[in-house]
């Protein structure tokens, strides 16, 4: 049954199921409602990995497609859909979800019930998010996801738990409201909320019953959508509520906002204002690198003097997410698998890094760098799951972040080598900030006494970290698996964007400028045969007769 | 049955460290020191066997180029990265001296380290580390030769600080792993520019287009300039060039092998072994290449005036190695590349000894590594002398010692330069000159403080004692091939034969490097040759009067010249201005203007502004509605008086009311 029609369905309300049965249990029978929640979640995950089959190498556009009207007038449909850039995102999102969950067995002592609820609401959201292709649809999940995260900052967090779960809820709804206004907009001028149909009638001529918008109007449609996406990624300067979120955010929340709420935002970046504005986007590109590689430079600097380890980790996320915007504005193929490889990536490894910081609050409740040291003594497993983790996150070829950092930055020179090679600074400075705080924590002596007795990893513990590392290492090896499965996804973004830009051969720059040169100076050439045997090369290779 | 098996399988060369590795690090921890001795020591043999089988192999197929792959690895659009392996002349020397050595040090680090603790750990990160160089000399192409390179910087920062307790030795292996970092931005943007070129980073395509391509000119800041320079930025780093060398020294922190392995035989050479893979790039490159050779003779000359007054037995040694690196450099820099990877491999086999013998001394002293509070030891330790002095003799370059082959045709290669015309070529030959007189003369320092006069530390406490076979016989063993292994160079010399390294190597570099010598030439090398020897003797001797003869005049000499000495025993104080320079101000900047300037007073000061102006407003209008009917009959007041005021007196209000009125 479930290889059938209703594959997307399923995903995004089982979970939603699974959390209305809970609140039907007993809400003092700890133990069984995390397992219940624990058998919803992995169920859950097994689910998303039968979308794999059903996702063909090489073959763009929707699979799995559901439609049913839902509201006549206006009219929102039910729309669902899986490419190769949301199917790994949907996986990622229902993988951290069991890994949370267990990440929270001993951490979350009252309301307890309530808590699973909540990540179970947020697992709903997300993939919802990620698997709308209706406008209206989109946006309704876009904001159900929203409410389960505030209250898991706001009841579960740490001591400012109520200031962060405000502003993360104002910063997000300032975002949405113009992104409201943009779907709004776009359904009175196109009559419906579908987002393939209207991806259709924008890439036609207004002759041929298109929609053709002006430049001013396709630019304030694209802010409108890129501001909501902008604020969710976050992209330097709108980043503020990220540091407090996860400061104050219980470990699972923080799993959660970093492995994937983060990554709606780029999504969005990916499924809307790429493929819907084309025009405005290409316009922007340069702002927006601008702002993402800021954002690689500026997060990893200031991560790099966080007193507190999980400021540090949260500012990091700014540098890493900074990659994915930059490879998705690049407009490169090749940069584009790149930014989607390193969402995934970054949800791994920042995920596995958040849960280890976790780890260590439980263990002594704070997360001020300056109360560890000389860790590595008491608790060598944990450290060298830290270090493992640590380096993946450095982007240390064979581990997952290499890939994505990798092909973001490969990408992005063949079209703007002076962007890309801003960017790779960012290679520099997180060695710095990640290695400098491994030192201080597990480094050294033991500074303080309470250290000296902490307990090394449980078994709970070791089997999710060691879950964590193998998916790293696989992700780092095997990233064909993945790439091969949403290069024409991303092929057919970029044709979006630059139709009239063929990407398959290598951009030729280089030829074309010896060419100039060679044609410029046409005596010159026959003068000297070593040259001019040369040029016939380089032109042969051009197709230049 | 395959006709290759060895080469066809080539993966298992590197895979059995990497097994060594991974079962040493879960289960070593609950093993005896046995145990963990096997595991390593067997994994490292099995594949030097492996690699001496491999390379069987590859002559016995007359020498052909060997390409396979194995599996892609990462693969987007027209770019493809695989798990690609090759094996060429080039290889068969690296991965010989990588294996060999690094089997060697294996086995002397049984004993070193057998009273350590973590020495699982240690053998972990010793086989990983021999699993990462393996991949990067047999990479076939840059990006899985950037998989080892990173990957022996991994284990590089994990042995440094092996020690992690120390707060320098942790400090040392960051400082490692963040210099090199800052090379390897330069060496990703030089793999990104030449895709972009060429559209591939595999080494056979990518040399067969480049081979094809017109060279820049000399001062010209083409593709393969530029291109050039980042590589050569990233093997700056690994190979610890100005102005990235000043990791190096600090990373003496490590245990001894490591020093021994790493930071002078295998890993610090993979620069030089990228400039020489890359050599087809460099040819098109005539800039670059001068700036190779300059990079490379300044840093030569520079580290050994550094080494001159360093007291620590294992710095001198690391500038030593800075400055040996620095000799390759310029050999691949005039062109020479087969006399770089020679220098290269004798250098691999005396100054893996140098270390080796200096644990020796080290490990006979107690842990002391401050030579001033050394002496007369060479009735003491005799076997650990005889080698170390064979070394000495191998760096200082006197025949028929190793090092004087392979020094001897650099800096004939150097004479002969025509890059940068001959005057550049002069002056480098200088350089190299005054670094082989350098050379000479604290080699032997280090021989005499050492080993000479009379002892300067209580004997009473310290009880010298020779260290135990498993350590001597590696010393042994280097001490054999410091002395024959330049040997294949020596028909050349005497004019009864080619050179058989750089013949040997002649399928690689061929199309490079010039043909054999010729006669003239000859004549000319044997001159060289003696003037070389002469200036080592001159530093010997000087080495001999300053250190034995009279040893009371050392202190006025440095006394006479206190700033050039207090400058050079500081290190020219480089580590200094870096801090000043670099890391303060960067810590600065982004704590008071980045983040508590921009980041909390800045942005968040503005947001929590807009949040504040919205509570402040909505109190205010809060007050307005208060449910006293007069003050809202003011205020309907007040609304009337305030829109007849605009309709009446505002430029075209009224009309604008009115029109919201319809």
């Amino acid at each position: 049954m479930l290889h059938g029609g209703h594959l997307l369905s399923v995903l995004i309300f089982f979970p939603a199921v699974g959390a209305l049965a809970l609140l039907l249990l007993r809400g003092d029978d700890h133990k069984f409602i995390r397992i219940i929640a624990l058998i919803v979640s992995l169920a859950e995950f097994l689910f998303s990995l039968l979308m794999i089959r059903a996702v063909p190498a090489g073959a763009a556009g929707y699979h799995l497609e559901e439609y049913a009207k839902w509201i006549n007038q206006p009219p929102i449909n039910y729309h669902l859909g899986v490419d190769g850039i949301s199917l790994f995102l949907v996986i990622l999102t229902t993988f951290l979800t069991p890994i949370s969950i267990l990440a929270s067995w001993k951490s979350i002592a009252h309301r307890v019930k309530e808590f699973f609820v909540m990540l179970l609401m947020l697992e709903v959201g997300v993939v919802g998010v990620f698997l709308s292709l209706d406008l209206f649809l989109f946006f309704l999940f876009w904001e159900v996801m929203l409410i389960p995260m505030a209250l898991l900052i706001g009841i579960w967090g740490h001591d400012r738990r109520v200031y962060a779960a405000v502003k993360f809820i104002l910063y997000t709804m300032a975002g949405s409201i113009f992104m409201l206004i943009g779907i709004i907009w776009l359904y009175n001028a196109t009559g419906t909320f579908d987002l393939p149909t209207i991806q259709t009638l924008l890439h036609t001529p207004a002759s041929q019953g298109g929609l053709e918008l002006a430049p001013r109007t396709e630019t304030l449609l694209f802010l409108a959508f890129f501001l909501a996406f902008a604020i969710k990624v976050p992209l330097f300067p709108l980043h503020t509520w990220l540091p407090d979120a996860h400061v104050e955010a219980p470990t699972a929340g923080s799993v959660m906002l970093a492995g994937v709420l983060l990554k709606m935002g780029t999504y969005g970046m990916i499924r809307f204002c790429l493929p819907l504005f084309p025009e405005a986007s290409r316009r922007a590109a340069g702002w927006v690198a601008a702002l993402a590689i800021i954002g690689i430079i500026y997060g990893a600097l200031v991560a790099m003097v966080q007193p507190n380890l999980k400021k540090l980790v949260a500012y990091s996320s700014v540098s890493h997410l900074g990659f994915v915007v930059l490879g998705i504005f690049a407009f490169h193929n090749i940069s584009m698998q790149g930014a989607v490889y390193q969402m995934l990536a970054h949800g791994i490894s920042t995920g596995a890094l958040f849960l280890l910081v976790g780890m260590l609050y439980d263990r002594r409740h704070t997360f001020e760098i300056s109360e560890y040291g000389g860790l590595a003594t008491p608790m060598p497993k944990l450290a060298a799951f830290f270090l493992f983790v640590a380096l993946s996150s450095l982007g240390l070829p064979m581990l997952n972040g290499f890939v994505g950092e990798y092909l973001v930055l490969l990408g992005t020179y063949q079209r703007h080598w002076g962007w890309a090679s801003w960017a790779a600074l960012g290679v520099i400075f997180s060695a710095c900030y990640l290695l400098w705080s491994y030192q201080r924590v597990f480094f050294g002596e033991i500074t303080r006494e309470k250290n000296r007795a902490l307990p090394d990893a449980s078994a709970r513990e070791k089997w999710i970290l060691a879950t964590m590392a193998v998916v790293t290492l696989w992700m780092g090896i095997g990233s064909t698996f993945i790439t091969k499965r949403m290069a024409a996804a991303a092929q057919d973004v970029i044709d979006q964007v630059e139709p009239q830009r063929p990407y398959e051969a290598a951009a030729p720059s280089e030829f074309k400028r010896n060419v100039v040169k060679l044609n410029a100076t046409p005596t010159q050439t026959e003068q000297d045969p070593a040259r001019a045997a040369a040029n016939i090369v380089a032109r042969e290779r051009l197709g230049i007769r | 049955m395959p006709k290759y098996p060895m080469l066809e399988f080539l993966w298992i060369v590197p895979l059995l460290p990497l097994l060594g590795s991974a079962v040493n690090g879960l289960f070593g921890a609950k093993w005896p020191n046995k145990i963990v001795n096997w595991v390593a020591i067997g994994s490292t043999g099995l594949s030097f066997l492996g690699a001496l089988e491999a390379v069987r192999e590859f002559f016995e197929s007359g020498q052909v180029l060997f390409h396979e792959e194995f599996f892609t690895w990462i693969a987007a659009g027209n770019f493809r990265a695989g798990f690609d392996l090759q094996m060429d002349q080039l290889t068969v020397v690296m991965v010989l001296v990588v294996t060999g050595v690094g089997w060697l040090i294996h086995i002397y680090a049984t004993g070193y380290m057998a009273h350590e603790g973590g020495y699982y750990r240690f053998f972990s990160y010793l086989n990983l580390f021999m699993f990462f160089m393996l991949i990067l000399v047999l990479a076939a192409n840059y990006v899985l030769l950037f998989v080892g390179w990173e990957g022996v910087g991994l284990s590089s920062y994990l042995l440094i600080g092996f020690y992690f307790l120390k707060k320098s030795a942790s400090d040392a292996g960051k400082k490692a792993f963040i210099v090199n970092r800052i090379g390897d931005f330069g060496f990703m943007l030089g793999m990104f520019l030449l895709f972009k070129a060429f559209g591939t980073l595999d080494f056979a395509q990518l040399f067969a287009k480049a081979d094809r391509w017109p060279a820049d000119a000399m001062g010209h800041l083409g593709t393969f300039t530029i291109a050039c320079l980042l590589l050569f930025m990233g093997a700056c780093g690994k190979s610890a060039q100005l102005p990235l060398y000043v990791w190096l020294p600090d990373a003496m922190e490590g245990p001894t092998p490591v020093s021994a392995l790493i930071h002078a035989a295998t890993m610090v050479t993979a620069g030089v072994y990228v400039v020489a893979r890359s050599h087809i790039l460099f040819a098109h490159a005539p800039t670059a290449m001068l700036v190779v050779a300059i990079v490379g003779g300044t840093t030569a000359f520079f580290a050994a005036t550094i080494g001159l007054v360093q007291t620590d037995i294992k710095k001198v040694l690391a500038y030593s190695t800075v400055s040996q690196l620095g000799y390759m450099f310029l050999a691949c820099g005039v062109g020479a590349f087969s006399a770089g990877i020679f220098h290269l491999m004798t250098h691999a086999f005396f100054k893996a000894l140098l270390f080796l013998a200096a644990g020796s001394v080290i490990h006979a002293m107690g842990g002391e590594q401050d030579m001033l509070r050394m002496g007369g030891l060479s009735k003491k330790i005799r076997w650990t002398y005889v080698t170390m002095l064979t070394a000495t003799l191998a760096i200082a370059g006197f025949p028929p010692f190793a090092g004087f082959f392979s020094k001897d045709s650099i800096l004939l290669s150097t004479f002969e330069n025509e890059y940068g015309g001959r005057n550049v070529g002069y002056a480098l030959y200088g350089f190299g000159l005054a670094t082989a007189l350098l050379t000479a003369f604290y080699m032997f320092r280090l021989i005499f403080l050492t080993f000479h006069g009379r002892p300067r530390f209580d004997e009473h406490k310290v009880h010298v004692h020779e260290s135990p076979n498993n350590m001597l016989a590696p010393l042994m063993v280097l001490a054999l091939l410091s002395i024959v292994g330049g040997w294949l160079a020596a028909p050349a010399m005497l004019g009864t034969g080619p050179d058989y390294f750089s013949k040997f190597l002649q399928p690689v570099f061929g199309g490079v490097e010039a043909a054999g010598a010729e006669a003239e030439a000859r004549s000319l090398e044997v001159t060289l040759a003696i003037v070389a020897v002469l200036t080592a003797l001159l530093g010997a001797a000087v080495a001999y009067w300053l250190y034995l003869k009279r040893p009371e005049k050392t202190d006025a000499l440095a006394k006479s010249l206190k700033p050039a000495y207090s400058t050079l025993l500081n290190k020219y104080y480089v580590d200094e201005l870096y801090a000043a320079v670099v890391v303060k101000p960067l810590l600065w900047i982004s704590t008071n203007v980045l983040w508590k300037g921009a980041d909390i007073a800045g942005i968040d000061g503005a947001v929590n502004g807009i949040a504040e102006g919205a509570t402040a407003i909505g109190d205010g209008v809060r007050h307005a509605q208060s449910g006293n009917t007069r003050s809202y009959a003011v205020w309907v007041v007040v609304g009337a008086l305030v829109v007849i005021g605009v309709i009446f007196f505002w430029p075209f209000g009224g009309k604008a009311v009115i029109g919201m009125v319809h």
